[in-house]
């Protein structure tokens, strides 16, 4: 019995996977894949982790499929550079199980440090990928993937957007083909990358390659529309519905399968068509090389490499149309902020006071760039913060960085942040680091870590404990303060700087929004105290605003009762109150 | 209905725009129609300017809705309303509730709260204002004035009352479905008093 549902395109990756009879899946938390997991634990049948990064969580479903199972990683597209060491070299071993990447790019980077297109990695790691353009297909394809998997004997990745990931369209159920495991025997000229083996390896992978190029031509992923000839479009994944969307009329040849490229059915197409145009998000991945078998192609040089497309910008683009658009208001920005009540605002506020400098990190705590915090120096990756301030250290000096730390989050810390704690102490660094332990991996929405205690499939497990770790890699400063206790955070962090030699401090405070029902007080302003002076209003809480006549409120539907601005409040009017 | 149908919410960030367009997804499916809704999620929600899409009709290719083209746009807060209003079609409806909530930038005083905005879009589009967030209080439970807001807009979309009821009870938590069943028709019947 078939049933049709709505689901995100994520939700519709972790159904394709449950299909395909996947028993183990690990991935790391990143919008926009995290609810490819968060979807995948329901499924009883799925041994589910959120592993501490990506490298770990491929290697994970590495090590299942060679054990003989369905396995899926997932990730976002920098998560794709954490994991490309493994990536690189299980393209040479292959799979035994069913082997799938599921990688989520960020074309507009809604929430990212870059703009990378995954296709590239993928060519340059000679792994093929599938590409969906709406929930349906997300399933559809990954279930596929899989068997393409055990087929070319491959890794395969399924990439998808943000626009996908994150939109919502009808899945047709069905049910879930168990699958008995594949055996495992014992095999080292496949799955020991050693040079002699991997040489061998190597003339596999090319010959995969070519394989593919050619049976990709008959693959039912790969879907030739003819409509009026003049205008042939190549496209793949979303971009495709925005084709759809505006030229209805138009030929269209969708690619499903986009590494390796059809060649011959793409030749064959360019031929049957008067203009030909390649439709596709970020880089020219599918351009390049068809303009390098000598076909000719409209593509880059009218459309752009950076962020999301649309319906409109290929009427505009394509068929040349002027559209009739009122111009957008000149609204203020509406930029993202720290929430109400996050332990964040405590620790940047006492930062900000102390003017220090801070190397940064991936995370909620990114948002202490902007102002009025503007206690943010650099963010690069997910674990730099303790790396790049040990390089500044390096260069200029220890007295350089005696306004300086590191801030980085109790999730990032366990990702790959303590291997660059690791490398400060052993190429003794001095310099200060804050992990900000709000016990929860904050901006994808909560998931849990090593730290926390709770696997993603809900099991209490020991929790790693953040001071002795520290302290286990011999490190004598380690400093544990909660974050709402501004005097004591703020002594500690002088006390910190100063020393010449390396030292933690472990911010503590779970992320307001964690339990909400914990939160039983909210603050208000005493109309006859309060002097106009806008201290409170200096860390820049949203709860916190002034009315035309000066007057300073807290809205009371906002305030998460975090008294930040009790403390800074030199005259007493911020009381507390029962919610 | 031959065309497709484009509605758009836009709020701040952790105003509940996404259980709103979970009930719209959830009524047009129930209705039989093809729908594609689109979110944000991850950074964006952290208190800034947040937009879902919400698309349906017989067959519905892009989950976007564009420029022009959105027949309803609810909009929970006064300058997001602002913000999107160029996304309505000609003859399309601005459902506001009228709150202000102060960007950063307007905190800081880096920049200003435009005032009159319901002025200003009243001068170039239907509107319909509404102080949800009293209503909701008054019901007893302020966070349920999105759904108030969802009952107005309803009246400009294809759907009955009983329907609406139907796929609430069974998209809210159940331990809230008699609070929003009462926010929904409060909202529905507020604007028929007024049409």
């Amino acid at each position: 019995m078939s049933d049709k549902v709505i689901m995100l395109g994520n939700e519709a990756i972790a159904r394709g996977a449950y299909e395909a009879g996947v028993k183990v899946s690990a991935a790391y938390p990143g919008t926009p894949s995290t609810e490819i997991s968060e979807n995948i634990v329901k499924y009883k049948e799925i041994y589910s982790e959120w592993s501490p990064n990506e490298k770990v969580a491929m290697e994970v479903a590495i090590g299942a499929s060679i054990s003989g199972v369905r396995a899926l990683a997932s990730m976002k597209h920098v998560g794709v550079n954490v994991a490309a060491d493994p990536l690189y070299t299980v393209s040479y071993i292959g799979a035994n199980g069913g082997l799938v990447l599921a990688a989520a790019d960020d074309p507009g980077l809604y929430s990212s440090q870059n703009e990378q297109d995954t296709r590239a990695v993928a060519r340059a790691a000679k792994v093929p990928v599938l590409e969906p353009s709406d929930s349906e297909e997300a399933k559809e394809f990954t279930k596929f993937a899989f068997d393409l998997s055990e087929q070319y004997d491959t890794p395969v990745i399924v990439r998808v957007t943000t626009r996908l990931s994150h939109s919502q369209g009808m899945v047709e159920l069905c049910e879930r083909t168990e699958r008995e495991d594949r055996p495992y025997v014992k095999n080292i000229a496949k799955n020991v990358m050693m040079p002699g083996n991997a040489v061998k390896r190597h003339l596999h992978v090319e010959d995969r390659e070519k394989r593919m190029a050619v049976d990709g031509c008959s693959m039912a992923v790969n879907k030739v529309e003819y409509n009026d000839r003049k205008i042939g479009v190549i496209t793949a994944g979303i971009p495709y519905q925005y084709v759809k969307e505006a030229m209805p009329d138009v030929s269209v040849l969708k690619l499903g399968l986009v590494n390796p490229l059809p060649k011959n059915l793409i030749m064959e197409f360019a031929e049957n068509v008067e203009t030909l145009y390649i439709v596709e998000e970020l880089d020219p991945i599918i351009e390049e090389q068809v303009r390098a078998w000598g076909i000719k192609a409209i593509g880059k040089e009218i459309l752009t490499i950076q962020g999301e497309y649309s319906a409109n910008l290929l009427r505009t683009a394509i068929l040349r149309q002027e559209l009739e658009i009122e111009q957008a208001a000149a609204a203020p920005m509406r930029p993202p902020i720290l929430c109400p009540g996050c332990p964040h605002r405590s620790t940047f506020h006492v930062l900000s006071k102390l003017k220090i400098h801070a190397a940064g990190d991936i995370g909620c705590y990114t948002l202490g760039a902007v102002a009025p915090l503007s206690v943010i120096d650099t963010t690069i990756c997910m674990g730099a913060s303790i790396s790049s301030l040990h390089g500044i250290e390096k260069a200029k000096g220890k007295e350089f960085i005696k306004d300086w730390v590191a801030v980085i989050g109790d999730s990032t810390f366990m990702h790959t942040g303590i291997n660059s704690l690791i490398n400060a102490v052993y190429n003794q660094g001095t310099g200060t680091i804050l992990i900000l332990d709000n016990s929860t991996t904050g901006m994808t929405g909560h998931q849990d870590h090593a730290a926390t205690g709770k696997t993603l499939m809900g099991e209490t497990v020991p929790a790693i404990d953040l001071e002795m770790l520290c302290k286990s890699i011999g490190i004598k400063n380690v400093v544990s303060v909660g974050a709402f206790n501004t005097e004591k955070l703020e002594q500690v962090i002088k006390e910190e700087v100063a020393k010449d030699e390396l030292s933690v401090v472990i911010v503590k405070a779970p992320c307001v929004l964690l339990d909400k029902k914990a939160i039983t007080s909210q603050y208000k302003i005493n109309t006859d105290i309060c002097t106009k002076c806008g201290m409170c209003m200096k860390p820049g809480c949203p709860a916190i605003t002034r009315r035309s006549d000066k007057s300073v409120v807290i809205n009371d539907t906002m305030c998460n009762g975090c008294g930040l601005c009790a403390q800074i409040c030199k005259f007493g009017a911020i009381q507390k109150s029962d919610k | 209905m031959k065309t497709t149908k484009n509605i758009m919410i836009v709020g701040v960030g952790g105003q509940g725009t996404l259980l709103t367009s979970r009930i719209l997804g959830g009524i047009t499916i129930h209705a039989g129609f093809d729908v594609k809704l689109s979110e944000v999620h991850g950074m964006a929600q952290r208190g800034g300017s947040v937009v879902t899409f919400v698309r349906y009709g017989e067959k519905v290719a892009e989950p976007i809705v564009e420029e022009g083209q959105a027949d309803v746009l609810i909009a929970f807060e006064r300058l997001e309303a602002y913000r999107y209003a160029h996304y309505l079609k000609k003859d399309g409806v601005l459902i506001l509730n009228d709150q202000r909530i102060d960007p950063m930038p307007v905190v800081i005083g880096a920049a200003v709260y435009p005032e009159n905005i319901i002025e200003m879009l009243q001068s170039r589009h239907k509107v319909i204002a509404v102080d949800a967030m009293s209503i909701a209080k008054e019901l007893g439970n302020a966070r349920t004035f999105n759904i108030v807001v969802l009952g107005v807009a309803a009246q400009h979309m294809d759907f009955s009352k009983e329907d609406w009821l139907e796929v609430i009870e069974k998209l809210v938590p159940p331990k809230t479905v008699e609070i929003n069943k009462k926010a929904f028709v409060t909202g529905f019947e507020l604007q028929k008093i007024n049409a």
